[in-house]
């Protein structure tokens, strides 16, 4: 595309100098107004430029740096932040993990003393059972012991009230003892 | 005539005429045209540095987009070394810029479309690059003559070539510059002068190419200057960094 305007605007120029002839020419080439030319040029840029270095740069510069500055403040603060958020997230983690095993181990801890406790108490009272039914066995040994002294006494002396009724006659009270005694020794299985 | 298209690049005297010894320094309708192009940059930074916001508003952004555009093209073309030319570089692309812009403007004038403008922009260049250079390397500077890994036989073709190619540095700098600026704004004076001559009925087609060439031109105003300044950069960058 380049080209072509370049070659199209090659065709015209020639055309125009053949039609404008000898009144065209360049005036670029016209030395008349050069010095001029030059020394404008030379004042304007060199204002300019002392200009745009001495003043504009500066502000610019400053602006561009102070929020480059910020920018990189930020995000160095945000960074920061951040890494101290992590940690923070990393405490408190270890602080439910650390609660969380000291909960179990008070449940566990409580749950073992309540089963000894169970225990103690079960042997505790197992052992008063014992003894209470040790006491109940000797007081009923007890019992049987006088029950069949006395068994033998009315024995003895129901045997020699019936002996004299019957046949009117005086017994020896030592010879019914003995023999009721004889009497319970053998029989006194089958009642007790 | 007016339709004469070479007409637009006449330069003529305003106000009164200053003669110093045989010299003319009278303001020309071209100093005009300089002193406004600065007074517009001026303006425009003065503006957009009036707020200093942290997010920047759309004046404020043109200032600094500006800057960061000029600062990233020296930067990418002659490195950091480049700094201290910085507010040179951005005066000229700037007043090239807007020199060009300026000129896109009907019935004005374009102070780039004249050969000894751009000629003496280019000349402060070559001077200040070649005597940057020579402060910066001494007679050292001269190995830019000579590249690196040349056979020894085509050494004097080549040192003698660089030389030419050196010394041809302002006058393509400055007439490309010029070349580019005169060429495009002649053209659209050609298709404006069809526009009349062929009227109300044949009139149409180069308003079209009048239209489209202006677009054109405008980015051709854009790109030399960016063109100059980055030239500009590449010489310093020479100067600054011998071998490249």
């Amino acid at each position: 595309m380049k080209n072509f305007c370049f070659a199209l605007c090659i065709a015209m120029f020639v055309l125009v100098n053949r039609a404008f002839g000898s009144e065209a020419g360049m005036p670029q080439l016209n030395p008349e107004f050069w010095a001029a030319q030059i020394f404008w040029l030379l004042l304007t840029f060199t204002s300019l430029y002392l200009i745009i270095w001495k003043i504009f740069l500066p502000k610019i510069t400053y602006n561009i740096e102070t929020r480059k500055s910020k920018v990189v403040n930020d995000l160095h603060q945000a960074q920061k932040l951040k890494e101290d958020a992590e940690k923070k997230l990393v405490e408190y983690n270890k602080i439910i993990e650390d609660t969380k095993k000291e909960a179990k181990k008070i449940i566990e801890d409580e749950r073992k003393k309540l089963d000894e406790n169970i225990e103690n108490k079960k042997q505790k009272f197992n052992d008063e059972i014992d003894k209470e039914l040790a006491v109940i066995e000797r007081e009923v040994k007890n019992l049987k012991k006088t029950s069949i002294l006395n068994i033998n006494k009315i024995a003895t002396e129901t045997s020699t009230d019936i002996v004299k009724q019957i046949i009117d006659a005086q017994v020896n009270q030592s010879n019914v003892a003995a023999t009721v005694n004889d009497v319970v020794k053998r029989k006194i299985e089958k009642y007790i | 005539m007016a339709t004469n298209p070479m007409h637009q690049f006449e330069v003529y005297r305003i106000g009164p005429e200053i003669v110093l010894g045989s010299v003319n320094f009278s303001f020309t309708n071209a100093s005009l045209f300089m002193v406004l192009s600065a007074a517009t940059i001026l303006f425009l930074l003065f503006i957009s540095t009036k707020k200093k916001l942290l997010i920047p508003t759309k004046m404020q952004l043109i200032s600094e987009m500006s800057y960061t555009f000029v600062a990233k093209m020296i930067n990418d073309t002659a490195g950091s070394k480049a700094k201290p030319f910085f507010p040179f570089i951005f005066t000229l692309f700037m007043f090239v810029l807007f020199c060009n812009m300026i000129g896109m403007l009907p019935y004005s004038f374009t102070v780039t479309s004249h050969i000894i403008i751009t000629f003496i922009l280019a000349a402060i260049i070559f001077i200040g690059v070649t005597i940057l250079g020579f402060v910066k390397h001494g007679i050292r500077y001269l190995e830019l003559f000579v590249p690196k890994g040349v056979p020894i036989v085509l050494l004097p073709l080549i040192v003698v070539i660089e030389i030419i190619s050196y010394l041809s540095r302002p006058v393509s700098l400055s007439v490309r510059l010029f070349a580019n600026m005169m060429a495009g704004h002649t053209m659209l004076k050609v298709f404006g002068g069809f526009v009349v001559s062929l009227g109300l009925l044949g009139g149409w087609l180069p308003l079209g190419f009048s239209v489209a060439l202006t677009g054109l031109e405008i980015l051709v105003a854009f790109l030399q200057a960016y063109v100059f300044a980055i030239l500009t950069c590449i010489y310093l960058n020479d100067a600054l960094n011998l071998h490249h």
